[in-house]
């Protein structure tokens, strides 16, 4: 492999019902960061839903080029057909860099068409630099279950591949009359596009604001106590107009669901306000919200590891404090 | 039906504490565990067994001496053989060497079905088990929370974020299992007994199986790991004894002062 052959920062614009998702901007907004390092090019790969709003999207995001592969057949994801066609658009274009979202969309794609070109991948990164020296990308990525940070490089092979955590990078400033290059590429089915196939897709009522967009996040931990104690949260969360999180233990055991989880395995948020209640502050709750502007923590065990990020601790009963805390909201806010 | 589960031995990471001075990780008196989700396919794949007549379950893994412990967990749970891939020509392996070399030993065996965890929770990757699949050329469905057999196929739950499929997926096939597709269960005494004293961890080293000596180890591996380093500790902020309105004048007047109010 002559790895000087390959040029230019791809980003993989991953969509859902038709549209590209949020976590695909940031991406576009980190490559092009990466890309003016090296004067280097920034490509949207857009495969299925190729539709002028999404190409558009991504011009405006930052795509200097889109790529597009849109048919029928790829209408909605599927590991097989889309490892194909990334695969033909590798070995076409020839990328420096490959971004893809670490959503189970992209942790699925992207190891699979690593393995297909044998390359390297590295997963979930929280921060990608250029190295000046090698001109390598350092990828580094929260490991052993967010306790200690790991700087990887894939120095021989390109391209070199990684997830990103979504809600970690920041979108680039919106060009609305940006005209992207748009180059589509055909489909050929590979021999193995069959192997999987959707009978029904399920989706959940989506009631709550997306903890990644809130501004303001009330976080309970096992130590709201009950799934009923929550409400008081939520009541809370009213009257600031916002929303309510969990850490994991409270959806292990079901009092709230999967898509409120902040942490490791759950989402990283970035609130300007996050109010941790009852909540531990386990190393992997704290990787999903450290990064808030304001920490306030609720406990009533003074060695809470939470207190640790807190800039703001209350050692106390949470149902005595949260009462008086909504009272006095009400009253601020009326 | 022919099932061959990947487990790993991992640190039990939620054990895991830092040193409050140096910011290291204090790995004295950490225990070593099945991975979750591994342990999660590997029960889902013993009642895939005892629903199907004539099924088997192995239990695969790569690792140094001491994993044996775990194999000896599997068999206890009713694993039909388990075999450790253990050698030093598999040390310093990233996802792809990894991945390579447990798809080689695969490759040795009979299967209709491999299940592999989602992620470990040392790594947190996600990445083997689709690796796994692309060098064995056989589909492969992530994050599977249920699974129905059928005829030369399989009806998979697959979840995504907001959503789920139903998907049906031709063996042989890997499934990715998420720690919600079962629940491991408890073993007996008797089951631990036996699986010491009538059942045999099998070692294998790279002779076992045959693989492009370049994809194996440190050289298989694309990735390398440039530096670790403990994540930086943010400075203390104030922490207060109190309760009812006094707490709640406190946290008032610090939102006041950051304009969230």
């Amino acid at each position: 492999m002559d790895i000087k052959e390959y040029s230019g920062v791809f980003v993989f614009a991953e969509c859902l019902d038709g549209k590209v998702v949020d976590a695909a901007f940031e991406l576009l907004g980190e490559a092009g960061r990466l890309a003016a390092v090296k004067g280097a090019q920034v490509t949207a790969v857009l495969v299925g839903p190729v539709t002028d709003d999404n190409v558009k999207a991504l011009g405006a995001g930052g795509a200097d080029r889109v790529i597009t592969c849109g048919d029928g057949r790829l209408k909605d994801y599927l590991t097989l057909p889309y490892t194909h066609v990334l695969e033909t658009i590798v070995k076409t274009y020839k990328p420096e860099i490959f971004l893809f979202a670490a959503t189970p969309i992209g942790r699925d794609l992207a190891p699979r068409l690593s393995a297909r070109l044998r390359t390297g991948l590295t997963a979930d990164c929280t921060k990608l630099e250029m190295d000046a020296e090698s001109g390598n990308l350092l990828m580094t990525r929260p490991a052993f279950g967010g306790n200690i940070m790991a700087t990887i490089v894939c120095g021989e092979h390109r391209p070199q591949m990684a997830t990103v955590r979504p809600g970690v990078m920041q979108r680039a400033e919106s060009v609305s009359d940006a005209k992207p290059a748009v180059v589509a590429v055909a489909y050929d089915a590979p021999a193995d596009a069959d192997g999987v196939e959707i009978l029904e897709t399920v989706i959940k009522p989506h009631t709550k604001q997306n903890i990644r967009d809130a501004k303001i996040l009330i976080s309970g931990g096992r130590g709201v106590g009950s799934p009923e104690n929550f409400k008081m949260l939520e009541e809370i969360a009213d009257l600031l107009g916002c929303t309510t999180s969990a850490s994991r233990a409270v959806v292990d055991a079901g009092w709230q669901e999967k898509d409120r989880q902040v942490g490791q395995t759950g989402q990283t948020v970035r609130p300007d306000l996050y109010l941790a209640c009852g909540i531990s502050g386990a190393i992997q709750h704290v990787a999903g919200m450290e990064e808030s502007g304001l920490i306030i923590a609720i406990n009533k065990d003074e060695r809470a590891a939470i207190f640790s990020v807190a800039d703001l601790g209350i050692v106390g009963n949470l149902m005595t404090v949260l009462p008086s805390l909504k009272e006095r909201l009400a009253q601020a806010l009326g | 039906m022919k099932i061959i589960v990947t487990i790993k031995q991992v640190p039990d990471t939620t054990e895991v504490k830092l040193d409050p001075v140096t910011g290291t990780l204090i790995r004295e008196g950490v225990p070593s565990i099945m991975n979750p989700d591994d342990k999660a396919g590997l029960e889902a794949a013993l009642q895939l067994r005892d629903k199907i007549p004539g099924s088997t379950v192995t239990a695969l893994s790569m690792g140094p001496a001491q994993a044996s412990v775990m194999m000896r967990e599997a068999l206890a749970m009713g694993a039909d053989r388990a075999i450790l891939l253990c050698d030093r020509a598999f040390a310093g392996s990233d996802t792809l060497a990894t991945s390579s070399s447990i798809a080689a030993a695969i490759r040795t065996l009979e299967f209709d079905l491999v299940v592999t965890g989602r992620q470990a929770i040392d790594g947190d990757t996600a990445q083997v088990g689709p690796q796994i699949a692309e060098h064995l050329h056989i589909p492969n469905v992530s994050y599977a929370a249920e699974i129905v057999p059928e005829f030369g196929s399989l009806k998979v739950k697959r979840m995504f974020d907001d959503r789920y499929q139903w998907q049906r997926v031709k063996t042989p096939c890997l499934l990715t299992a998420l720690s919600e597709l079962a629940q491991p269960r408890y073993l007996a005494p008797g089951a631990v007994f036996r699986a010491w004293r009538e059942k045999e961890v099998e070692t294998w080293n790279v002779s076992n199986i045959e693989i492009d000596p370049g994809y194996l180890g440190l050289a298989g591996s694309p990735t390398k790991v440039k530096k670790s380093f403990p994540k930086a500790v943010k400075p203390a902020g104030c922490v207060v004894a109190a309760e009812n309105g006094e707490a709640a004048d406190i946290i008032m007047k610090k939102l006041r002062e950051h304009f969230i109010i």
